[in-house]
């Protein structure tokens, strides 16, 4: 009898794959190590190896076919019975394995998104537009601006040859060579300082965190040396630097590797602090970010990297830095977010909807400078407002947003600012923990409700 | 590499030998079990497997004594398994139940064991460097004559607050012995490409640290170096370093495609170095185990790697209210 190879998940955040070629064919025999299948991620294509021996009896999915579902069968190999192939487990374990893929995929569905639109520079008429991953927009963005100013280069951990732990700068190595595209020793403190030094001395390096969790080994060069050396210098000295990478919480990869530092970056004078949510945003702000003579802090998130927006074809896309955009009006509550909260944000405003809650929708994509006018203005009018990000309760940026309602439209509130954030722990690994861990489309439309006063 | 097997016939008793097959094979057969169940979206996030690096961990817990000390980065579950942590309380840690060594809350780069003396699981490269000096620093202030070991690996190397614990462990003679595992990669990184001088053993030489190079794919050669280290460190000379040349088989994590180095490179470390095969080949040669001998400690190994998969699937989610507990004491 054989026993079934399932499809594995080959990255904490892949759903589905695609065979991209088989290595064998019914009837070979194969030993542990041999290549069955190359598979296609939502991140890279891997080898997917035999782990014992045995006779390939049965392919089940043909090569380049449609991307299925992680543990559907793909082929059927026969061996001895108490082999440790990737076997097919005993039903009840099977059932195991359902449920868990499924709560964790629920988790990120990506929602519908309402049509996002641009900055209002652009004369949207005669604009066209192609569809864009977040992270090939952040590779567009680098390239075009290297191109167009040689004192651009980019460096970090795996960004040269391996094209970037996430896959991030694909392509730029190739196209700029080892002097511009560099990959560093896993030094953070060290590279970042390096960093900090060129751009004093007039380069604008774009230093890639693999993710934000390995910057707090560096912290002290962001802000001690980059974000304070023009005020102490009386301004001679700036350092025209981004500092980006993926921050925040991925998939289950526990305390250490899931914080968001948004709030942190954003208390630091001297520092800019930008989180876009869209391809586009990601674009044209982080074309800004190596513009701006400042030190710029650019947080990405990984779970937004693969997917795909529309973004404008224009040679020379930009959004200034220090501007929220409206993605949606409305006129019961304002619901103000960034980053990955955007994507939780108007999932639940689409919800709110259809209980007669009309909220407008407002992204940040700035932190600092923050465009506080946008958020008052939008307040003067719902006369409510609810806050969203994943990062922690405690001195968040829905805190500091809550202060300058209060300062600047009291008389406005109908009720009391509503923060939602991740919970005050650091995150767990289990899923369930996890899960309970991150701010929620739920408890985002119950504090809708609540600031709304909102009864069945 | 270094090619330095032990051929002369070692001095460990037959049941030493054994032990240290079975060890090895034991973490072979998990990380290959953490694999697929990976693969089944049963473990998430990451989920770096020791496969091929077997016999470090093994040599050096053959050597530790009573009261020893271990800390290590995210690529820890032959340390768990090596220092005597039960399979299942690691594989159900890795699936993220509550019968898992951190109730599930740490998963694969983070477990402890205060019983056993596991410090952890830490995620940060090479964070865990001045904080398995600071275990040996507090073994030294209670006036223990136990030892710390510190892994860490070959890219670890480069961050530098291993130099400023260098400094430090050498000034105040730490019992420390910092064990490079260098499995001649860091993710894509090859050693060439990020280190200046590829002998790190002699990266403590301006600290005043003694340090050699070790055969990590042979056990007993482990074990040897190991035993001599410890002592140093137990008689108030450490601290003292080991390179371990070794090999990991499998990509850096479960999503790394591995596109930095050849499958010819990697099978032929297999084939040629292997540390289960190798140690198996040599007992066999020796006449000192039976080919039957062996395939029982198979069965044996087998059994206790599928009793923990099914305990890692049985065990439930930890209970919601865990959420918030843990915080603070
Ligand atoms: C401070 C920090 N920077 C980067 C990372 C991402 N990262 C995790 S493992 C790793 C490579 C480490 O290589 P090495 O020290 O040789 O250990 P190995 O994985 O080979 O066991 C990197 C860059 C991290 N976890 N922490
Ligand atoms: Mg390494």
């Amino acid at each position: 009898m054989g026993t079934k190879i399932l499809l594995p998940a080959l990255s904490p955040t892949m759903e589905v794959g695609k065979i991209a070629k088989w290595f064998v064919k019914e009837g070979d025999t194969v030993e542990s190590g041999d290549i069955l299948a190359e598979i296609e991620t939502d991140k890279a294509v891997m080898e997917f190896e035999a782990i014992s021996e045995g006779v390939v009896e049965k392919l089940l999915v043909t090569a380049n076919s449609e991307p299925i579902a992680v543990n559907s069968p793909i082929a059927i190999i026969s061996g001895e019975d108490d082999q440790t192939a990737n076997t097919d487990p005993p039903t009840d374990q099977d059932e195991v394995a359902a449920t868990v893929q499924e709560e964790t995929a629920s988790v990120r569905v990506p929602p519908q998104v309402p049509k996002e639109k641009l900055s209002e520079e652009i004369a949207l008429e005669n604009v066209s537009f192609k569809s864009q991953t977040f992270r090939e927009a952040l590779r567009d963005a680098m390239a075009e601006e290297m191109e167009r100013d040689e004192l651009v280069f980019l460096m970090g951990e795996e960004v040269a040859e391996y094209e970037g732990a996430y896959k991030v700068s694909q392509g730029l190595l190739e196209q700029f060579g080892s002097k511009r595209v560099i990959d560093t020793p896993i030094t953070e403190h060290g590279f970042t300082g390096l960093g900090v030094g060129a751009g004093f001395a007039g380069l604008k390096p774009i230093v890639e965190f693999m993710t934000f969790n390995f910057a707090m080994q560096a912290i002290d060069h962001i802000i001690n040396s980059a974000g304070k050396t023009l005020y102490m210098s009386g301004g001679q000295m700036n350092c025209p630097i981004v500092f980006r990478g993926p921050n925040g919480a991925a998939a289950r990869v526990a305390a250490q590797h899931s914080q968001d530092y948004a709030a942190w970056y954003s208390h630091i004078p001297g520092l800019k602090v930008v989180q876009p949510f869209s391809a586009a945003d990601a674009k044209g702000l982080l074309k800004s970010a190596i513009r701006d003579p400042n030190p710029v802090v650019f947080l990405e998130n990984e779970i937004l990297y693969n997917r795909s927006f529309d973004v404008p074809e224009l040679d020379d896309y930009t959004v200034p830095l220090g501007k929220a955009k409206i993605w949606q009006e409305g006129t019961d509550v304002t619901l103000v977010s960034f980053g990955i909260g955007m994507s939780h944000t108007l999932e639940a405003a689409q919800e709110l909807e259809g209980l007669g809650i009309s909220a407008e929708v407002i992204d940040l994509r700035s932190l600092r400078p923050l465009d506080k006018e946008t958020v008052v203005e939008s307040v003067k009018k719902t006369n409510r407002c609810v806050t969203i990000e994943e990062g922690f309760p405690v001195c968040s940026i829905g805190n500091h947003l809550s202060y300058l309602l209060m300062q600047e439209a009291f008389d406005w509130l109908d009720a009391p600012v509503t923060c939602c954030t991740g919970k005050d722990v650091p995150m767990p690994y289990a899923a369930n923990l996890e899960k309970l861990a991150l701010v929620s489309v739920p408890e985002i439309i119950e504090a809708a409700k609540a600031v709304s006063y909102w009864e069945k | 590499m270094v090619k330095k097997t032990v051929a002369t016939k070692p001095k460990e008793t037959k049941e030493q030998l054994l032990k240290l097959y079975s060890e090895m094979l034991l973490i072979r057969r998990f990380e290959e079990k953490s694999g697929q169940l990976y693969g089944m979206g049963l473990i998430g996030g990451f989920c770096h497997l020791y496969i091929g690096q077997e016999a470090v961990v093994v040599g050096l817990e053959a050597i530790a004594e009573e009261g020893d000390k271990r800390i290590t980065a995210y690529r820890d579950h032959g340390h768990m398994l090596a220092c005597g942590m039960d399979p299942n309380g690691v594989m159900a840690e890795l699936t993220g139940r509550a019968g898992g060594f951190s109730k599930g809350k740490g998963g694969s780069m983070h477990m402890f064991s205060k019983e056993k003396n596991f410090f952890g699981g830490h995620g940060i490269v090479g964070a865990q460097v001045p904080l398995g000096a600071g275990i040996a620093f507090a073994d030294q202030y209670q006036g223990n004559h136990n030892v710390t070991f510190t892994y860490f690996g070959d890219g670890a190397a480069n961050q530098g607050q291993i130099y400023e614990t260098f400094n430090m462990a050498s000034l105040w003679k730490l019992p420390v012995v910092f064990v490079i595992e260098n499995n001649q990669y860091a993710m894509g990184t090859s050693i060439k490409r990020g280190s200046s001088t590829p002998d790190l053993y002699t990266r403590g030489i301006a600290f005043g640290i003694r340090g050699e190079i070790v055969d990590g794919m042979d056990v007993l050669a482990v074990s040897k170096a190991g035993k001599k280290a410890a002592d140093i460190c137990r008689k108030g000379n450490g601290p003292y370093i080991l390179e371990m040349k070794t090999y990991r088989y499998r990509g850096h994590s479960m999503s790394d495609p591995a596109k930095y180095r050849t499958r010819e490179e990697v099978q032929q470390v297999r084939k040629q170095q292997d540390p289960i095969d190798s140690l198996r080949d040599r007992l066999l040669n020796w006449k000192i185990a039976s080919d039957e001998e062996f395939k029982e400690i198979d069965r044996s190994v087998k059994k206790k790697v599928n009793e923990a998969s099914e305990f890692s699937q049985k065990s439930p989610e930890p209970d919601d209210a865990e959420l918030y507990t843990d915080v603070y004491l």
